[in-house]
């Protein structure tokens, strides 16, 4: 038990984003994804942008991949919706793409506003096409991303992975 | 009440034309649905031209990403009101990112051409019940989005200096057009979308 409550999946999903040489990452501000968007930034080999809506996310990242460069979109499940118009881009262009979503108003979940973009996630990526994996244990969130980078970019698919809720922690506004 | 008019004389497919007169391997063309995708395949279709047929609102950030993954190349963004209108915080993203090699030019027709000539946000206010917009000035938005070379152009003389700061001058470069309300024939690049990418990144990057 201790093993696994030691590992940093933070770390290991910026390790996994290097091991596939994405140059672009696209974020929003999350609580969720902070660490690893401080370690994008910190990093050398990346380039972060942040985003006013997630919505611009999908076709940065299809110039970027016009470009020759693999990218990432960081994003909250509240974003989701605004993203899945433009979404349609990855089916048009037939671009690699893949995006790693924070989920909120899952069970537990303390905001009830977060708990339709929330219950609404998979569904609407699935609708628009997009590959949906989904990890909830610390441990299996390394191989998860792999995986999705592989479908992604060798695979030429649309991938989201969402890091689900149990994952993450549930948020509590100071209150039990 | 009066009617105002624009009263703009530049017409935008001579214009586009002159733009990217002698466009080389240098210059990756991003250009948003409907006019401005005709627009730029009147000028001569070409590989490096990434004509979009949908994804409004996404030009601008497509042409972004590209400029970041591709430094040494200059990128340019041709687009119409309504589109960039969509997204106009996207030129927030552009400024916090000052990319050197991407110049953005928007063709303002004050209409939502390709929908029968609605009136669109940059057209003037109190211009009567169908033709009033909002009077909004795009290329205040980008300056005051942080985008500090911004202008506008009206007038055919200010053209051979747009077309230099469009190509060559250091971006972000935002330039607002004021063109005609005009009726032209549809010049009509590939369709699909994957073609285009991979016509697109064959000829920059050797592989689709």
């Amino acid at each position: 038990m201790n093993a696994v409550a030691t590992i940093d999946w933070h770390d290991q999903i910026f390790d996994v984003l290097q091991d596939h040489d994405i140059k672009q990452v696209y974020h929003v501000p999350d609580a969720g994804h902070g660490k690893l968007i401080e370690a994008c930034q910190k990093s050398n080999s990346m380039r972060t942008l942040a985003l006013t809506t997630e919505e611009e996310g999908i076709p940065l990242a299809a110039g970027a991949w016009l470009g020759g460069q693999r990218s990432v979109l960081l994003m909250q499940s509240s974003g989701v919706g605004n993203t899945i118009n433009l979404m349609g881009l990855t089916k048009t262009l037939r671009f690699p793409f893949l995006t790693l979503i924070t989920m909120r108003g899952e069970p537990g979940e303390f905001n009830s506003w977060q708990y339709p973009m929330g219950q609404g996630t998979p569904k609407v990526l699935e609708a628009m096409g997009v590959l949906v994996m989904s990890v909830d244990k610390a441990d299996a969130v390394k191989e998860t991303v792999d995986h999705a980078a592989r479908s992604a970019f060798n695979g030429g698919q649309a991938v989201a992975v969402l890091l689900r809720q149990k994952l993450i922690g549930i948020k509590t506004f100071g209150k039990k | 009440m009066s009617s105002k008019i624009s009263g703009a004389t530049l017409q935008r497919r001579p214009l586009v034309k002159k733009i990217l007169e002698g466009a080389d391997g240098n210059l990756l063309v991003v250009a948003g649905l409907g006019s401005s995708n005709w627009d730029i395949t009147n000028a001569g279709d070409r590989p490096l031209n990434m004509p979009l047929w949908g994804a409004m609102g996404g030009t601008v950030p497509m042409g972004l990403g590209l400029a970041l993954a591709q430094p040494t190349k200059r990128v340019l963004v041709i687009t119409g009101d309504a589109d960039l209108m969509m997204t106009l915080s996207a030129l927030a993203t552009v400024a916090a990112q000052q990319p050197d090699n991407l110049a953005i030019c928007v063709l303002d027709n004050e209409k939502f051409g390709e929908t029968g000539n609605q009136a669109s946000h940059t057209s003037p206010r109190n211009n009567g019940p169908t033709g009033s917009g909002a009077g909004t000035d795009l290329a205040m938005i980008a300056k005051g989005c942080g985008i500090a070379d911004t202008g506008t152009v009206t007038e055919q003389g200010d053209v051979a200096q747009l077309v230099k700061d469009l190509r060559a001058k250091k971006g972000p470069v935002f330039r607002l057009v004021k063109v005609m309300v005009e009726k032209l024939e549809f010049v009509m690049p590939p369709q699909d979308g994957a073609h285009l990418k991979d016509r697109f990144r064959q000829a920059l990057l050797g592989r689709p």
